[in-house]
This record gives structure tokens, C-alpha cells and sequence, in this order.
């Protein structure tokens, strides 16, 4: 086991690796797409952190998505300031979003499930037409923030390193409330939350204090956005297909774990940022999409990864079985795998 | 005194045909325990349908259900059949929220592709100018009244088919408890798929009406559904009579708000109405206290 830990640190250590090194080749479009892709694993993860924990769906990330977009932009067009010192801001549209969260959180929490996701849903509507509609926001015509004079080649990279912090920090941050005291009571919640309130859970501090770590999060990555797209209009900064795109990412990996949303993440986003440039076929791209989804929630509803698990748990079992049949056979560290893999099929399902 | 009659007249007949929708969407949470985010985007397919019968076969919109509502009944029951009944285990219900918001964004997809980002009227002879008649000062047209008819007509269809035949009596006894409703022989399967092919048929219907009302692309999905949602809700989930009052209700008040201060805001006054309403009720304005337990 002690090996196996061993083994994942390291393939984490090459992994980040590699995503430092991705600016260093150079290819402005390559590191544009890298920021968005690691912006949505910090959000999937965010998300993954208050809904797969604790089993409510929420349709309304992009309220904190937007409220951080938003503060980033009304500060800098106030206060006018431009270049490297906006990155300082960041934090801020986390802090706006996690003070939007309290009152959100405090009247959404009240329901379950489908009404819950309603009401999120209902919420995000709330703030997308407060966007478009008061004159402080800009309205439809939104904020344009001043023109930043970086050289074209590197132009991205800042927000590349930023978009990886933040999504690392999500990570570790998602790791450690897994593991602890309060990760648990966010997980019996989710398992049965009358019950976990019976055994003196304070379901609803628990719930709103994951739900305003999330946004926070989530209000931070909005920040990032808003330099980075160089806009903040109430269509995209509060967008519901941001909604829906990080559940699917998060559903697509394995809802509730905690490299689900990151797999999911770096699945889903490539190929969106690819249909999104294909300018002729793009309502193709958003049928296959669909249809993608139709089969992964069909064939591998409990997500890609817990299934996968699921099989190769499944598999080694059987083929140790096997290796205990055959008694003074060949030592389990033999390729017996090679006869087994040929037949994994109904001894599996007996096995699990 | 004419301007609140007006927006009264308005949101009340607005308001039956959006409760014929949200009636199809409660329906099918309260035999299936699931919501249909489809629900949007179905009711902008039968008013692509309705638009081309019209267009290309002259077919009267009204004439056209005979066509369009079996279409969509048939529709609903292959998607429950294909996507929804595969789905088993802990996740079911989450599972089944995103697979119709899949379907959603297949239709959607569809649509675009055959039918491109324009906003289309139906120009039927009910949208044109002439088709309206004058009270209280001002002229509205015949088909609010229409499709508010049509809205009742089929209404009460759903209900004689609930309260007084053997198979709504199998559709209120898998709603109140799948379990014993299976233990009492009832095909639950067959009946979740005839609901849901019912809940999916109405928004031919409603698709339809709402076509004459307004100019309508594939992404007026998304506005229907979150109003429909919040209807349903306001409702109390699973329950019929609330979705019917609460669609009249909010649509009113939305109405009202309108005409008295500004068309921008009414949709905020809409959500603003169901996020009030959960925080002193969380059951729903007519809900029973059962509908939001576990």
C-alpha cells in the first residue's frame, strides 16, 4: 500500500510538471485553451466540493462565477487601474462571491433536492437580470476593461500560473476536507441528512460553510475570467451553460469523488473549447455532446472513474482467486492475468 | 382602471396556457420523481412543428394538434423508454435530471441545425392584426382566448383521465407510493412511460399557443423552462391544482408589473416571488407538507 501511495505522489509530481511547463512551449493557443481547462477543474472541483459532498445539486455556480467577474471589473474601472496589479483582485471577487453565498445559502438550504436545484437555478436568473438591468453593472453593454499592452507571444501565461494556483489550491483544499472531521459530517449529509442531524450534525452550518468555501473559489476563477476574456457581460459572466457544464464534468468523472471532477474537467473542456471554434459545425458538436452524455449516464452511470475502479477492483480479485486455486502455482506476481484477461465476465460479477 | 383590467385579462390567459405546460412537468415529477428539464425545449419543438405545418402543408395550427399531439405523446414515451428507465441505483434521480437535460441539448441541437438562431413568428391568420376583438378599450386578440380555451379543454382532459378512468387511478396510486402500487399490480413501467408521453404531448399544445404569442428560437428553451420550474414549484411539486394556480398567479403578477413599471423587471419579480414564497413556505404555495420530505 505504502508503495501504491508512493507511486500516485509521483504520478501528481509529473503531472504538475507538465502542466507547469505547457506556457514554455510557446503556442499561444495551446496555453489559451490550457487557462479555460484549468479554470473549469477549479470550478468542477469547487462545485464537487459543496454538491458532491454533500448531495445537493446546484444549478447556480455562475452567481459566484459573476458576482467575481463583476467585483474585479467595477474595481479596476473605478479605481483605474490596469496591468499586473489586477491579479491582486482576484481574492476579492472570492470574497464578494462567498458574501453573496450566506444569504443564497442561508434561503436555498431550507429545500431538497429538486426543489433545491430550482431555487439555485432561480437565484442565478435573479442575478444574470440584475446584471443586465441596473445601470452600474453597464447593462447589456457590460465592462470592457482597458486594453493590456503585453507581449502577444506571452500574453496568457500570468493567467495560466494563476488559473493553476488557484485550481492546485481548490484541489488540496478539496483533499483535506475529504479526510477530516468536517468532510465527514458534509458526507453524512449526504448519505441521510435526518439522520446525521440526529446524531448532532449542525446540518445547516455545515452545509453553508462548504457552500461559501465553493464560492469562494468559484468568485475567484471569475476574476481571473474577467481579465482574461477581456469582458464582463451578463450572458457570459453569468452563463448557465457554466451551470450545467461543470455538473456534467463533475458527473462525467465520478460525482462525489475527488479526482472525478478534476478527470472530468480535463476530458469535457478540450473537446468544448474545440466545438467552440468550429464555426460551420457547431450545433453538430452540441449534438454529439448530448449524445456523449446519453451514453456515459447510461453505460457508466455512477461516473467514469468509480466504474472503471469498480472493474479493475473487480478484476484483481478474481485473478488473486485464481492464484489461490491453483495453490502452489505460479506466485501472484506472474502474468496469470494474460489466461485471465481472456474470461473476466461471469466470474466478475459473482466476485463483487 | 383599463390598464389593470388589461394586464389582469392578459396574465390570466397567459397564465392558463403556461399552467398547461406546468401541468405536463408536474405530472411527470409526481409519477416519476423526476424533472424534466426537457420540458423547455419540447414545448419550442411543437411550436417548430405547429410552424411547419403551417409553412410548408397549410395546415391551421388548431387542425395541426391532430398531428403534433400524438407526435410528442409518442415522442415522451420512446425518450422515458430509451434514457429514463435504464436508470437504477443511489444516483437515479440526479442521473435522470441530466439525462433529459442531454435530450435538451440534442433537440436544441437539432433545431439550430435545421432551423438556425432566427427568431420566427408563426404569421398565421390568429397572430395578424385583424384576428382581435375590443373590450375594455383596448383589442385583444382571439388567441388569448383561444388558447386559454384550449389550455381548459385539456386540463380537464388530464383530469377526467386522472379522477375518473382505471388508469389514472393507477397514475395516483404509483404517485402516492411506487412500492405498494406495484404490489397491487400495477404496470408501474407502463405507466411511467404513458405519463411521461402525456406530460410531453401538452406542450405540443403549449408550444403551439406560445408560438403565436411570441417570436421564439431554439434558446427560448431555457427562459421557458426556468419559468415553468418556477411555477411548478411555487405549485408545490407534484401538485396539479397548484401548478395551475400558481402559472395564473405569477403570470399575472408579471403581467401586472409590465404594465405598471417596467417590462425588464418582470422576471425578477417572478423569481423574486418563488425565493420569497420558499423562505416562509418551503412546501410550495399549495404543496402538502409531504412533497418536499425525502
Amino acid at each position: 500500500m505504502r508503495s501504491l501511495a508512493l507511486w500516485r505522489a509521483a504520478g501528481l509530481a509529473v503531472l504538475l510538471a507538465v502542466a507547469a511547463l505547457i506556457p514554455l512551449a510557446g503556442n499561444v493557443e495551446l496555453t489559451q485553451v490550457s487557462v479555460l481547462v484549468l479554470m473549469y477543474v477549479g470550478a468542477a472541483v469547487a462545485w464537487n466540493i459543496f454538491s458532491g459532498f454533500t448531495g445537493y445539486i446546484s444549478l447556480g455556480a455562475a452567481v459566484f462565477f459573476g458576482t467575481g467577474v463583476y467585483t474585479v471589473a467595477l474595481i479596476t474601472k473605478h479605481l483605474n487601474l490596469v496591468g499586473g496589479v489586477v491579479f491582486a483582485l482576484y481574492p476579492l471577487g472570492g470574497l464578494a462571491a462567498a458574501v453573496v453565498a450566506v444569504p443564497f445559502g442561508l434561503v436555498a438550504l431550507r429545500v431538497r433536492r429538486h426543489t433545491f436545484v430550482v431555487v439555485t437555478i432561480a437565484v442565478f436568473f435573479i442575478f444574470q437580470l440584475m446584471a443586465s438591468n441596473f445601470s452600474w453593472t453597464g447593462g447589456a453593454v457590460g465592462i470592457i476593461p482597458q486594453y493590456l499592452n503585453w507581449d502577444q507571444a506571452t500574453v496568457y501565461n500570468p493567467f495560466y500560473y494563476t488559473a493553476l494556483l488557484i485550481a492546485v489550491a481548490a484541489i488540496v483544499l478539496a483533499w483535506a476536507i475529504w479526510g477530516s472531521r468536517f468532510g465527514l459530517q458534509l458526507r453524512a449529509i449526504r448519505d441521510d441528512e435526518d439522520r446525521a442531524r440526529g446524531l448532532g450534525v449542525k446540518t445547516m452550518r455545515v452545509k453553508l460553510t462548504a457552500f461559501v468555501i465553493s464560492g469562494f473559489i468559484t468568485g475567484t476563477l471569475g476574476g481571473l475570467y474577467f481579465y482574461f476574456q477581456s469582458d464582463a457581460l451578463p450572458q457570459y459572466a453569468f452563463n448557465p451553460f457554466f451551470d450545467l457544464t461543470i455538473a456534467l464534468m463533475a458527473f462525467l468523472g465520478g460525482f462525489g469523488t475527488l479526482a472525478g471532477p478534476i478527470f472530468g474537467a480535463l476530458l469535457l473542456e478540450p473537446y468544448l473549447g474545440w466545438a467552440q471554434q468550429q464555426v460551420t459545425n457547431t450545433y453538430v458538436a452540441q449534438i454529439v455532446l448530448g449524445a456523449l452524455f446519453l451514453i456515459v449516464i447510461i453505460f457508466l452511470p455512477r461516473g467514469i472513474l468509480p466504474t472503471v475502479g469498480e472493474k479493475l477492483t473487480a478484476f484483481r480479485a478474481y485473478r488473486r482467486r485464481r492464484a489461490a486455486e491453483r495453490g502452489a502455482g505460479p506466485p501472484p506476481g506472474l502474468p496469470v492475468g494474460a489466461t485471465a484477461a481472456g474470461s473476466p465476465g461471469p466470474t466478475t460479477r459473482s466476485a463483487s | 382602471m383599463g390598464t389593470f383590467l388589461r394586464a389582469l385579462t392578459d396574465g390570466v390567459l397567459e397564465g392558463g396556457v403556461y399552467g398547461l405546460m406546468a401541468v405536463g412537468l408536474t405530472l411527470i415529477f409526481g409519477v416519476l420523481d423526476l424533472i424534466n428539464i426537457a420540458q423547455g425545449i419540447m414545448v419550442i419543438l411543437g411550436a417548430y412543428l405547429s410552424y411547419v405545418l403551417w409553412t410548408h402543408l397549410h395546415i391551421d395550427v388548431f387542425v395541426g394538434l391532430l398531428i403534433t399531439i400524438p407526435a410528442m405523446f409518442v415522442l415522451g414515451v420512446a425518450i422515458q423508454y430509451l434514457f429514463i428507465r435504464p436508470l437504477r441505483g443511489r444516483e437515479r434521480t440526479s442521473m435522470s435530471l441530466l439525462a433529459c437535460y442531454a435530450v435538451a441539448i440534442i433537440t436544441e441541437g437539432i433545431l439550430y441545425q435545421v432551423f438556425g438562431s432566427n427568431y420566427l413568428s408563426m404569421n398565421t391568420y390568429w397572430s395578424s392584426p385583424q384576428a382581435t376583438f375590443k373590450i375594455f378599450g383596448y383589442y385583444l386578440p382571439y388567441i388569448y382566448v383561444l388558447g386559454f380555451a384550449l389550455a381548459v379543454v385539456l386540463v380537464a382532459a388530464i383530469y377526467f383521465m386522472l379522477y375518473r378512468t382505471q388508469f389514472g387511478r393507477s397514475v395516483r396510486a404509483t404517485m402516492q407510493d411506487h412500492t405498494a402500487a406495484r404490489l397491487v399490480g400495477i404496470d408501474v413501467n407502463r405507466v411511467a412511460a404513458l405519463t411521461f408521453g402525456i406530460g410531453v404531448g401538452v406542450t405540443a399544445a403549449g408550444g403551439m399557443v406560445f408560438g403565436e404569442l411570441n417570436a421564439f428560437n431554439p434558446n427560448t428553451g431555457y427562459d421557458l423552462i426556468s419559468r415553468l420550474l418556477a411555477i411548478v414549484i411555487l405549485g408545490g411539486m407534484g401538485s396539479i391544482g397548484g401548478a395551475l394556480g400558481a402559472a395564473v398567479l405569477v403570470i399575472t403578477l408579471a403581467s401586472m408589473v409590465d404594465v405598471y413599471w417596467n417590462p425588464e423587471w418582470s422576471t425578477v419579480v417572478f423569481y423574486g416571488a418563488l425565493v420569497l414564497v420558499l423562505v416562509f413556505r418551503p412546501q410550495g404555495l399549495f404543496g402538502r407538507k409531504e412533497a418536499r420530505a425525502q
